[in-house]
């Protein structure tokens, strides 16, 4: 199965650090509005293994969408040293950011975020094509994901054809697209009704069975109860880590 | 292929939302193009109808008048005219290998021309053959012009200009007829075809009659050339040649071959040389304001693709988030640039060339004589490789920055964009 191969394929591998996938040291993230600077990360640590299913809570302000955007390369730290599978990310090109955000982290977004005038099909293709895969295994591959996420009969549809459960699981098969190290998703279930949300979580979690590591960044309490380990951010820093039992 | 293809597709959606906007500018470029096409068409046909004008009186020529020593020389004072004869184009011909052909010329401008009741007073001119070549003076057909046999035999022929064929014989066909040149009968052997002449000493040569160089000194008793019309064997051996006849002919009538003032030179190739400068700084000129035109059109075009960028602010931070190079961004954004400049251009082209050749036909139904001068508008294919190479460019710039100023805003702020 192709999300299950994660473990197998790394497991032998030495990730340098420590065996951490993800290694935040000392992040600082100063926003410059030009007449107040607002400091949204202050010294963050925070260490993420191969294959954790990971909640990162804390109220709106906390700077839990910061880390996201750190965590993800969408942003840089403004200090700190940040190491993805022991790579260095602070001070890479633009060009080579995009490149891990295209073949090392997978985003799911709250509101979904997919490219109204493309198909679902095109949708999943995209960072594909940013990958250079060629035409036939792009195909397949895609083929292949709306069949995991079971929407197979709607690949041909527009976003605004698509009910909102569904364009989550076209974002989940399109971050899913380029085999990523992390699944970044920010409040998943945010723009979701109950049962959809449910599934979505459902989802998370089997891909977590399968071998992905997953970062959920959420406020609803009874949602990062589903994760095996909740990391509490407040005011900048990590005020509490915890595993799930 | 199909990454291009798709690129296309992420912004043909968001062009839809803009489609008027697009339109107004796609027009803008359409309305430059065809400035730019109309001036340069313009610029074009004035250049050619200057060209046929030169030529009419001939191409590459050197004419020669008769002036009066400079300096003293060989122990002969200054100011002594020099008079050549018609023996002297021989000289000249074989003294200087530099020449192609030479003709001397002899004007008597009041001839009385009588065919029947129809009298006139007219320039009669007496040249050699090789006078039909360097002047351009070409028979219609049915006629012909002045030959060597003509020239050794004396023969009394004359050779007509077009008009002056028309105001002695009206309708028709003068070939073969009798003219009467100051009471001696004459053979009417061609008449000038009609030709576009602008430059000219002694009338057009529309409006005279031309008859053999023998026959003309014998009639009127004359010694001397009016002029001396000569070409060289090419345009850059010109200076040489004129040199070697300042030689030949200094070596003869015994003045310095540096004496400027001996013979006066009409040199058409430094004429020729001359007018090509100029074109080239009408065609700049022309081509300048159509350029500019077509800029203001291609700030249009940056102005909606810089709103472009921003509207597109959220999907371009989607894009970066899979992992779109700056490759990406920058590209289908200048790629639609081009597209929206092309469009336009092509439609430009497509009304300037149609304008362009409504124009031309108009032009040659028309009988004003500024419209002749004028010339008919002409597309050449420099023409056409300026307005696309300036389109291209346009397309190119009027893209870039909005695509630069996209590819530099960072993922995470493009994402929050609202």
């Amino acid at each position: 199965m192709f999300w299950n191969g994660k473990n197998g394929k790394n497991g032998g591998k030495s990730e340098g650090n420590g065996h951490h996938l993800i290694d935040l040291q000392g992040i600082r993230k100063v926003y410059d509005t030009g007449a107040v600077k607002v400091e949204a990360l202050r010294g963050l640590d925070l260490a993420v293994r191969e294959n954790e299913f990971l909640a990162i809570v804390g109220p709106s302000g906390s700077g839990k969408s910061t880390l996201m955007n750190i965590i993800g390369c969408l942003d840089t730290a403004t200090e700190g040293s940040y190491r993805l599978r022991g790579e260095q990310v602070a001070g890479l090109t633009i060009d080579r950011l995009a490149e891990i955000r295209n073949k090392r982290v997978g985003f799911v977004f709250q509101n979904f975020n997919l490219l109204p005038q493309l198909t679902a099909f095109e949708n999943v293709e995209l960072p594909l094509l940013f990958k250079g895969t060629p035409a036939r295994q792009r195909r397949e591959r895609v083929e292949l994901l709306f069949e995991q996420v079971g929407l197979s009969d709607r690949m041909l549809h527009r976003p605004v054809e698509l009910s909102g459960g569904e364009m989550q699981r076209v974002a989940i098969a399109r971050a899913l697209a380029c085999e990523p190290d992390i699944i970044l998703a920010d409040e998943p279930t945010g723009n979701l009704d109950t049962t959809s949300g449910r599934d979505i979580i459902g989802m998370f979690e089997d891909l977590w069975r399968k071998g992905h590591t997953l970062v959920l960044i959420t406020h609803d309490p009874a949602i990062a109860r589903r994760a095996r380990r909740i990391v509490n951010v407040q005011d900048g820093t990590v005020v509490s880590d915890e595993a799930v039992a | 292929m199909k990454a291009l293809s798709l690129i296309v597709r992420l912004f043909r959606g968001a062009a839809k939302i803009q489609r008027k906007r697009m339109i107004l500018t796609a027009t803008a470029i359409a309305w430059g193009t065809v400035a730019i096409i109309l001036l340069l068409s313009f610029g074009e046909g004035l250049k050619r109808s200057l060209e046929t004008g030169r030529r009419g009186l001939g191409e590459s020529i050197v004419i020669i008048w008769m002036g009066e020593t400079e300096k003293a020389f060989a122990g002969l004072p200054a100011g002594r005219p020099i008079r050549l004869v018609p023996d002297d184009v021989e000289l000249v011909l074989e003294g200087v290998p530099e020449l192609a052909s030479a003709s001397g010329e002899m004007h008597n401008w009041n001839v009385q021309l009588v065919n029947g009741r129809t009298a006139l007073n007219k320039r009669v001119v007496g040249v050699h053959p090789a006078y039909r070549d360097l002047r351009t003076s070409y028979a219609q057909a049915g006629g012909r012009y002045i030959d060597e046999l003509d020239q050794r035999l004396k023969r009394r022929v004359v050779f007509l200009g077009n008009e002056l064929a028309k105001d002695l014989f009206g309708k028709d066909d003068p070939v073969g007829k009798t003219l009467l040149v100051a009471d001696t009968p004459f053979t009417v052997i061609g008449v000038l075809q009609k030709k576009k002449q602008m430059s000219m000493y002694g009338g057009p040569d529309s409006d005279r009659a031309t008859i053999p160089l023998s026959t003309f000194e014998a009639m009127f008793g004359r010694r001397y050339l009016s002029n001396l019309v000569y070409q060289p064997t090419s345009v850059a051996m010109a200076p040489v040649a004129k040199r070697h006849l300042m030689e030949v002919l200094g070596a003869k009538y015994r003045f310095d071959p540096a004496d400027t003032r001996a013979l006066y030179f009409w040199d058409t190739i430094e004429d020729a040389k001359m007018m090509n400068a100029i074109m080239i700084g009408i065609e700049m000129f022309l081509g300048m304001i159509g350029a500019l035109t077509l800029i203001i059109g291609g700030v249009g075009v940056a102005n909606i693709m810089f709103a472009a960028v921003t509207h597109r602010t959220r999907e371009i931070g989607v894009q970066m988030a899979l992992g779109a190079r700056r490759v990406y961004i920058t590209g289908s954004i200048v790629l639609e640039s081009v597209a929206l400049t092309f469009a336009g251009g092509v439609a430009g082209i497509g009304i300037g060339v149609a304008v362009v050749q409504a124009l031309a036909a108009v032009q040659a139904r028309a009988k004003s004589e500024a419209m002749e001068f004028l010339g008919a508008p002409t597309i050449s294919i420099p023409i056409a490789v300026t307005t696309v190479t300036l389109l291209g460019l346009i397309g190119l710039a009027a893209g870039y920055f909005p695509a630069r100023r996209a590819a530099s805003v960072q993922p995470a702020d493009a994402l929050r964009f609202e």
